[in-house]
C-alpha cells in the first residue's frame, strides 16, 4: 500500500504545468507577433472609423449626444431617452458597468445623427433611483444650433437637483 | 509506520512549491490590477474634452481595444492641429498618454505600452513625470518575468514619485527584489506599506513570504498567521486569507508542526476553492500524526465532492487507506472498489475530453459569446456546455501563462470578428456610395448652371456697390449733389440742360429764360438743401446693398459647401476602401495563422494536462486494483482468525461446560459464525477496536 501511494504522490510531484512541448521562446515569439497584430488591427480600426465617420456623419452634417453624470453622483441612471426634432432616436438601459463607468468620469457618446443647419429642438428624459431607492425621473429640453461644422452636445444627468442640464461643445 | 508518513510530505512539499508559485502571481495581479485604475480614475481633474471621457467610458468597462483606438485616433488628431493648445484634448494630454500606456499594457500589448513609456522617459518632461514612467515600464518588465529589467527601470527613479502612485511603486520593488532573493531588503519595505488601504492583505501576504524566505521562519508564521485570521465578505480577499492559511498549514505539516498545522487547514472555508486542498491537508496532518480515525473525517467529506479535482480523487485512495491502517480491510476494500469506479468513469471522461479537443470543440467553446457576458470567464467556462474538459482545466487556466494564451486566443477571435464586420461594412459603404453617385451625378449640371447664373448676379451687384461705394467716398470729398438726384431727377437735369443748349442757338424770349432759370433753381437748391440726408440715405442703400451681396455670397458658399458635400459623400473613397480591403484581407490571414498557432498551443498543453490527469488515474486504477485485492486478503486473514478465535473460545467453553455439568451441552450451541458483516459507513471494527486489539497486533 505505502509503495502505491508513494509512486503516486511522485507522479503528482512530477507533474508539471507546462510540459515540454511548449518553449519559452516559441511562447515569447508568437506572443510578440499577437501584440505586432494587434497593433495594426488598432491602426487599421482607427482608419476605418475615421472613414465610417466621414461617410455616414460628415461634419456639415454631424451631430453627437454624449451622456455624462456629475461628480461624485451617487444617483442610479436607469434609462434614458433622447428626441431629436420630436421623434425618439434612441433609448437606452443602463447595466451596472455602464454606469460605473459614468461614475468614474467617463462619457458616453449616445447618438450620433445628421441634421441639416439650423435649430433643432432636443428632449431629454431619464428614469432612475435615488441613493434611497425613490425613483426619480426627469424631462429636461434643449435645442440644438447646427451651424457648418459638427455639433456636439453634453447631456449631464444630476438626478435630484437641476436634474438635466446641456452644454453645446 | 514511518515510511508511510514520508509519503505526506512529498504532496506537501509539492503543495507547498505549487502554492508559492500560484500565490505571489495572485498578488501580483491584484496589485497589477490597482495602479491601472487608478491611473485612469482621475475624476477629481473632471473632463474637458468629450471624446476623452468617451475613450475612459470604454476603459472603465474594460473595453480596451475601442479605449485605445478612440484615445490614438484623438492624439493622432491632436498631433496635426497647428493650434493644439487651443483644443480642450490639451487638457487630458498627458493623462491621455499614460492612459494608452495602461491601456495597451491591460490589453497585453506589452512591447507598445514599454515603446511609449520609454519615449516618455527620453522625452523633455519634468522628473516626477518620468518617474511614474519609470515606473510603469518597471510594472511591464516585472509581469513579463523580467525582475532583473524591472529592478533596472526602478532605478531610473529620482526622487519621489508622483503620491498617487508611491504605494504601489515601493509594493512593486518589494516584490522585485523578493524575485531576485533579496528578501532583507523586501521585507524593509513592506514593512513600511502595512497598512495601505489599496494593498490590503498582499503587503501581509508578501510579507510573510519575505520573511519565511529570509529564514525569520517564526516572525513570517506569525504575520501569515495574523492575515489568515481576517475575515471578509468579498470573495477575493477571503481567497487570499483561505490560501494564506493553505499555505501554513501546508507548510508546517511539512516542516513536523503537526499540531500547529491542523488549525490553519480548519481555518479554510468549506465551501472556498482552496477547501479541497485544505480538507486533504487537515487529513494528512492527522494520519501523519497516526490519528487514521480523525483524518477520516475530511477525507470522508472531501470523497463527496465533484469527482474530476485532484485533492478530491487523491482523498479516495487516502480513505480506504485510512481504513487499512485502522485494520478496517473489508471496508477499505469497499472504498477501493468505489474509487475504482469513479477513476474508470472519470478515465473515460478523460478520453472523451482529449478526443473532444482534438476535434476542436475547446477552442470553439472558447470562442462562444456566452462566456464573455461574465467577468471571470475563465471560471464560468466549466458551466459551458459542451466543454466537459474544462473541469479538468481549472488549475492549467488558472496559471498565468495559460491565461495568457487563452486571453490571446480570445482577443485574436475578437479581432478576427471585427475584421470580419469591417469587411461587410466596407461593402455597404460601397453600395451607399453607389446610390449617392447615382442620385447626385445627374443633378449637378443643372445646379451648376444656377450655380453659374448666381454666380453672375453677384458678380454684377458687387460691380455696382463697388461703383456706388466709390461714389459716396468722392462725394465725402467733393460735394456732388447731381450723384444724389433721383432717376426723375436727373431726367428733368437733362431736359433743362438741352433746354439751355437751344436758348444759346435760338433766340428765346425773356420770360422762357427766367422761367429756365427758375427751374434750375428749384432743382439746385432741393439737391443742395437735401443733399445731406439723401446722402444718409444713400449710405443706408449702400449698406442694404452690402446685406444682398452677403445674402448672395452666403448662398454662394453654402452652394459651394453642398455641391462639395455631394462630391465628396461618393467620390475619393474608392482607393481608399480597396486599400483599407486589401489591408483587412492581410490581417485577416495573420489573425487565422495566429490562431491557429495559439489555439493549438492551448489544445496540447490542454492535452497534455488531460493527459497527465489519465495517467495519473489510471496510476490510481492500478494501484487501487492491488490495494483492494490488498485489503480482500487481510479482511479474510482476520476473518478467519475471527474465526480460529471464535472456534477457540467456543471450544475452550465447551471443555468449561464438560468439565462442570459433566458433558450435558453439545458443540452446537457454539453456533459457526458465518464470516464477517458486511460493511456499514461506520464499521463495527471501529466500535471493537479495543478488542479485536490483540488480534489486529497477532496479525500485523
Amino acid at each position: 500500500m505505502f509503495r502505491i501511494l508513494q509512486l503516486t504522490f511522485l507522479m503528482l510531484s512530477a507533474s508539471l504545468v507546462f510540459a515540454q512541448s511548449v518553449s519559452r521562446d516559441e511562447i515569447r515569439g508568437l506572443d510578440e507577433q499577437i501584440q505586432d497584430a494587434k497593433k495594426d488591427v488598432i491602426e487599421l480600426t482607427a482608419e476605418l472609423t475615421q472613414l465610417e465617420e466621414k461617410l455616414l456623419y460628415p461634419s456639415n452634417t454631424q451631430a453627437a449626444f454624449f451622456v455624462s453624470l456629475p461628480e461624485n453622483s451617487r444617483f442610479d441612471l436607469e434609462a434614458v431617452e433622447l428626441r431629436l426634432n420630436n421623434e425618439v432616436v434612441a433609448h437606452h438601459l443602463y447595466t451596472f458597468r455602464e454606469l460605473e463607468a459614468l461614475r468614474k468620469g467617463g462619457v458616453q457618446k449616445l447618438y450620433t445623427a445628421n441634421v441639416q443647419s439650423g435649430e433643432h429642438p432636443l428632449q431629454v428624459s431619464f428614469l432612475g433611483k435615488s441613493q434611497s431607492g425613490r425613483e426619480l425621473r426627469a424631462t429636461a429640453t434643449h435645442t440644438v444650433e447646427k451651424r457648418v461644422g459638427p455639433a456636439f452636445v453634453e447631456i449631464k444627468i444630476a438626478g435630484e437637483e437641476s436634474a438635466i442640464s446641456f452644454k453645446d461643445w | 509506520m514511518f515510511e508511510r508518513l514520508v509519503v505526506a510530505p512529498a504532496v506537501v512539499g509539492r503543495s507547498a512549491r505549487v502554492l508559492l508559485r500560484s500565490l505571489l502571481p495572485l498578488a501580483v495581479s491584484g496589485a497589477l490590477a490597482a495602479p491601472c485604475a487608478a491611473a485612469l480614475d482621475r475624476k477629481d481633474e473632471g473632463v474637458k474634452d468629450l471624446f476623452f471621457g468617451a475613450a475612459m467610458y470604454e476603459a472603465h468597462q474594460d473595453q480596451f481595444f475601442d479605449a485605445i483606438v478612440q484615445l490614438d485616433t484623438e492624439l493622432n488628431q491632436y498631433r496635426r492641429l497647428d493650434q493644439p493648445e487651443l483644443d480642450p484634448f490639451s487638457a487630458h494630454l498627458g493623462q491621455a498618454q499614460f492612459s494608452v500606456g495602461d491601456l495597451e499594457l491591460s490589453y497585453r500589448m506589452h512591447l507598445e505600452a514599454g515603446r511609449a513609456i520609454e519615449a516618455v522617459l527620453k522625452g523633455n518632461v519634468p522628473q516626477p513625470v518620468k518617474n511614474e514612467a519609470a515606473y510603469r515600464l518597471a510594472k511591464i518588465h516585472y509581469h513579463k518575468q523580467q525582475p532583473r529589467n524591472a529592478l533596472h527601470a526602478l532605478e531610473m527613479i529620482e526622487g519621489r514619485v508622483p503620491e498617487r502612485v508611491r504605494p504601489e511603486e515601493q509594493f512593486l520593488r518589494a516584490r522585485v527584489y523578493m524575485e531576485l532573493g533579496r528578501f532583507a531588503e523586501a521585507v524593509a519595505l513592506l514593512r513600511d506599506l502595512k497598512g495601505e488601504p489599496r494593498l490590503e492583505g498582499f503587503v501581509e501576504f508578501n510579507l510573510g513570504i519575505a520573511l519565511l524566505k529570509s529564514g525569520d521562519a517564526e516572525r513570517g508564521v506569525a504575520e501569515l498567521t495574523a492575515l489568515g485570521k481576517r475575515r471578509s465578505a468579498d470573495p477575493a480577499q477571503q481567497g487570499l486569507y483561505d490560501k494564506t492559511n493553505l499555505l501554513l498549514g501546508t507548510y508546517l505539516m511539512d516542516a513536523g508542526e503537526l499540531e500547529l498545522a491542523r488549525p490553519y487547514f480548519d481555518r479554510v472555508q468549506l465551501e472556498g476553492p482552496f477547501s479541497n486542498r485544505a480538507l486533504l491537508g487537515a487529513g494528512w496532518v492527522e494520519a501523519r500524526a497516526g490519528r487514521y480515525d480523525r483524518a477520516l473525517v475530511p477525507w470522508k467529506l472531501l470523497q463527496s465532492r465533484q469527482s474530476t479535482n485532484e485533492a478530491v480523487q487523491e482523498s479516495m485512495l487516502a480513505v480506504p487507506f485510512a481504513y487499512g491502517k485502522l485494520d478496517v480491510h473489508s471496508t477499505a476494500a469497499v472504498n477501493y472498489g468505489f474509487a475504482l469506479d469513479k477513476f474508470g468513469a472519470e478515465i473515460d471522461k478523460l478520453t472523451d475530453s482529449i478526443v473532444s479537443i482534438r476535434e476542436g470543440k475547446f477552442l470553439e467553446a472558447l470562442r462562444r459569446k456566452e462566456a464573455d457576458q461574465v467577468k471571470n470567464w475563465v471560471v464560468t467556462l466549466r458551466d459551458i456546455p459542451g466543454a466537459p474538459e474544462t473541469h479538468y482545466l481549472l488549475d492549467l487556466m488558472a496559471s498565468n501563462d495559460y491565461q495568457e494564451f487563452l486571453r490571446n486566443y480570445r482577443d485574436l477571435n475578437d479581432l478576427h470578428e471585427r475584421n470580419e464586420s469591417w469587411l461587410e461594412s466596407l461593402v455597404a459603404y460601397e453600395d451607399i456610395i453607389g446610390q449617392r453617385r447615382d442620385y447626385y451625378e445627374p443633378l449637378l449640371p443643372g445646379l451648376d448652371q444656377k450655380f453659374r447664373q448666381l454666380d453672375a448676379r453677384i458678380q454684377m451687384r458687387t460691380e455696382e456697390r463697388d461703383k456706388f461705394a466709390a461714389r459716396i467716398e468722392q462725394m465725402l470729398v467733393t460735394r456732388r449733389p447731381d450723384y444724389l438726384a433721383t432717376a426723375e431727377e436727373q431726367e428733368v437735369l437733362a431736359e433743362l440742360k438741352q433746354l439751355r443748349l437751344r436758348a444759346r442757338n435760338q433766340v428765346v424770349g425773356e420770360e422762357s429764360l427766367r422761367r429756365l432759370e427758375r427751374l434750375e433753381g428749384v432743382l439746385e437748391f432741393r439737391l443742395a438743401t437735401e443733399y445731406d440726408a439723401r446722402l444718409t440715405e444713400a449710405y443706408k442703400h449702400l449698406e442694404q446693398l452690402n446685406v444682398e451681396i452677403e445674402k448672395l455670397q452666403k448662398a454662394y458658399h453654402s452652394y459651394v459647401r453642398s455641391r462639395q458635400a455631394a462630391t465628396h459623400s461618393y467620390t475619393g473613397y474608392n482607393d481608399t476602401i480597396r486599400n483599407l480591403r486589401a489591408r483587412l484581407r492581410q490581417s485577416q490571414d495573420r489573425l487565422d495563422m495566429l490562431m491557429a498557432r495559439q489555439g493549438n498551443m492551448l489544445e496540447t498543453l490542454a492535452i497534455d494536462e488531460l493527459d497527465r490527469r489519465r495517467a495519473q488515474l489510471e496510476n490510481y486504477q492500478i494501484k487501487a486494483r492491488f490495494a483492494l485485492a490488498d485489503s480482500y486478503d487481510r479482511a479474510n486473514e482476520l476473518q478467519e482468525q475471527r474465526e480460529d478465535q471464535r472456534k477457540i473460545e467456543a471450544l475452550q467453553k465447551a471443555a468449561e461446560v464438560i468439565i462442570d455439568d459433566g458433558g450435558q451441552s453439545g458443540p452446537e450451541d457454539a453456533e459457526p459464525v458465518d464470516g464477517e458483516p458486511l460493511p456499514q459507513d461506520s464499521p463495527p471494527e471501529l466500535d471493537s477496536s479495543a478488542e479485536s486489539a490483540p488480534s489486529q497486533e497477532a496479525a500485523q
